[in-house]
């Protein structure tokens, strides 16, 4: 027998391969990862300690000696600070939407795969949720509970469980009607197994690709509630609430005060843009 | 149609009752409501009275029946924090809040389903893609960093519009002349820009979409021009564009807080935000049952005019 030489490109192999095309998914991706490494090697990166005051340089404009991007309102090296921001900025646009996916999935494809009464029970709960537009929920759950970093994770969760649920609630409909689910139970597969090894697999890529797409609105929601003071408190770098720090300088150094929101639109557009690659390289229609 | 209409309606009720429900109880989950009014030192008896007074020993079905029946007929019990009727305050604020939403909607809005077309026709063309940066820009940016960098640029740098309030010298009293639109532009422009991202991201999706059905290629073959199967394929379009449009509707009204605390807007948002910080549990409650249930209706009518304009919505 010989090899065959032909042999057809798998499915992942397709999509590296589209990605390997898209420059801007992939830059996209290289920004995101250069974030998240300053993010993690801050200490060690970071030129000044971003919590040491220093009055006579309050509001330094950018390129001053010393402090490449200026200085804040209590004279805060902001490069230090931007750097140190992505810590808290990131966990809070990441793990609100991981925390859902776990869970919503659960529910969407429990009630998908389930379907009668038990979807009923949990798609309806989910519409009540669906009644708040996603902003208002947060605020409202963060402001009824208290600021916080733990708090401000709890509001951002609950509000992107219902989406991520209804999303993995039809996907899972469609996949259950396919044949080869018919297939898998003539053969005797049990529910688990179905469940397990072919619902969930063919399941997670879209719900996957449509949780990327959360997270930079996850990021926007979250350094919202900080600017609100409903997130992180001071003295903690965070992009959100800096900006709202510096609000009240916007008369005295306009274009410091505008960097901190540069952070976060630059880190949201990035995951926007790869979400849309990875959808499209993945080949996923929702 | 009749009795879709009344299954519509029926289905609107529970969630109706979830959503009063959820409100209601918002004010349990920071802990005990009363710690934030009583003072440290407050005994036993003066905590026993207190409770008393605000219904909170009755068991919570019956706190939750009371509260709900005053609430349907408009009261919404009294602001802690200014002793007003929280009903008065909220009103005075939604008509504030509304004439931000509306004015987005009537510019930004139409604007946003235009552009989307726009890109859907032209796939994957120069125009589609202009458009759909602009897009992805705009659902991408922190809209209240935008809102702060129109401020800069527009009321700092070059001080031609205002960044503060609704109208000259601080006035609630709107009307409709240069003055007063003067203030609207920055808050309008800052509290659309997502939401028009996010309408012209559908439009273009659901135009591509359309244009590659087999009735378009029909429409085609059979020799019609551009402008009538432009026709066809808005008219197919318009479920969706109205589905949007609700939705970015609800949103904007939602999400008013951060854009309204930015520009000392007199609405909703910012009552809101007043009310987290004194603690005010009325008016947050309140605040918040008003606009979740502002979206409950808004949907309900999206709903009902998409079987309107497209009848066959009704048998899926």
């Amino acid at each position: 027998m010989s090899a065959n030489i032909n042999k057809p490109r798998t499915y992942w192999q397709s999509v590296r391969s589209r990605l390997r095309r898209d420059p801007v998914t992939l830059s996209c991706a290289g920004i995101i990862i250069g974030i998240v490494l300053l993010s993690i090697f801050a200490p060690l990166i970071a030129p000044a300690n971003p919590y040491d005051a220093n009055m006579l340089n309050r509001l330094a404009p950018i390129g001053s000696p010393g402090y490449p991007l200026g200085a804040d309102e209590l004279g805060r090296d902001m490069l230090s600070r931007l750097i140190y921001g992505g810590r808290i900025s990131l966990i809070m646009g990441l793990l609100p939407v991981f925390l859902a996916l776990l869970i919503g999935a659960s529910c969407g494809i429990i009630a998908g795969y389930v379907g009668g009464r038990t979807n009923m029970l949990i798609m309806r709960t989910m519409d009540i949720f669906y009644a708040f537009p996603s902003v208002m929920l947060a605020i409202a759950i963060s402001g009824a509970i208290g600021a916080g970093i733990e708090n401000g994770l709890l509001s951002l969760t609950l509000v992107f469980i219902p989406p991520i649920t209804r999303v993995s609630e039809s996907i899972t409909v469609q996949i259950k009607s396919l044949d080869f689910i018919d297939a898998a139970r003539a053969t005797g597969a049990s529910n688990s197994r179905i469940i397990l090894s072919h619902i969930i697999v063919n399941a997670l890529g879209p719900i996957f690709i449509y949780c990327t797409s959360l997270v930079s609105v996850s990021i926007i929601i979250a350094s919202g509630l900080s600017f609100l003071g409903l997130g992180v408190s001071p003295p903690e770098a965070d992009w959100g609430l800096m900006l709202s720090t510096l609000r009240q300088s916007i008369y005295v150094n306009p274009w410091v005060c505008a960097l901190p929101g540069v952070m976060i639109f630059t880190t949201s557009l990035c995951f926007n843009l790869m979400s849309d690659g990875l959808r499209s390289a993945m080949d996923v229609k929702m | 149609m009749f009795v879709y209409f009344i299954k519509r309606l029926l289905y609107a009720l529970p969630i109706a009752v979830g959503v009063t429900v959820f409100v209601f109880s918002l004010v349990y989950l920071g802990g005990d409501p009363l710690d934030a009014v009583l003072p440290d030192d407050a005994t036993a008896a003066d905590v026993q009275e207190i409770k008393e007074i605000y219904g909170f020993d009755k068991p919570l079905p019956v706190q939750y029946i009371t509260w709900l029946g005053r609430a349907i007929t408009g009261d919404f019990g009294t602001s802690i924090g200014t002793g007003q009727p929280v009903a008065d305050e909220i009103s005075r604020a939604i008509v504030n809040t509304l004439i931000l939403a509306i004015c987005s909607a009537l510019t930004g809005f139409p604007f946003a389903v235009f552009l989307g077309t726009l890109a859907g026709y032209y796939h994957g063309q120069r125009a589609d893609k202009i458009v759909s940066g602009f897009a992805i820009t705009g659902v991408s940016v922190p809209h209240y960093w935008l809102a702060i960098v129109l401020v800069i640029v527009f009321s700092v740098e070059l001080n031609i519009l205002p960044s503060l309030g609704m109208g000259p010298g601080g006035s609630e009293d709107w009307t409709l002349d240069w003055a007063h639109a003067k203030h609207l532009i920055l808050p309008v422009i800052g509290g659309s820009i997502i939401s028009m991202g996010i309408i012209a991201r559908s439009m273009r999706a659901a135009v591509a979409e359309i244009l590659n059905q087999e009735f378009v290629r029909a429409l085609r073959s059979k020799g019609l021009s551009e402008s009538r199967i432009a026709y066809h394929v808005m008219k197919n379009a318009l479920p969706s564009i109205l589905g949007v449009v609700g939705l970015e509707i609800g949103s904007l009204m939602g999400g008013s807080i951060l854009i309204e605390t930015i520009f000392s807007w007199p609405g909703a948002g910012f009552l809101l935000n007043e009310a987290i910080f004194r603690r005010d549990l009325p008016v947050l409650q309140g605040t918040i049952l008003v606009l979740a249930m502002f979206f409950v209706i808004l949907n309900l009518i999206v709903d009902i005019s998409q079987t309107f304009v497209d009848k066959r919505i009704i048998r899926t």
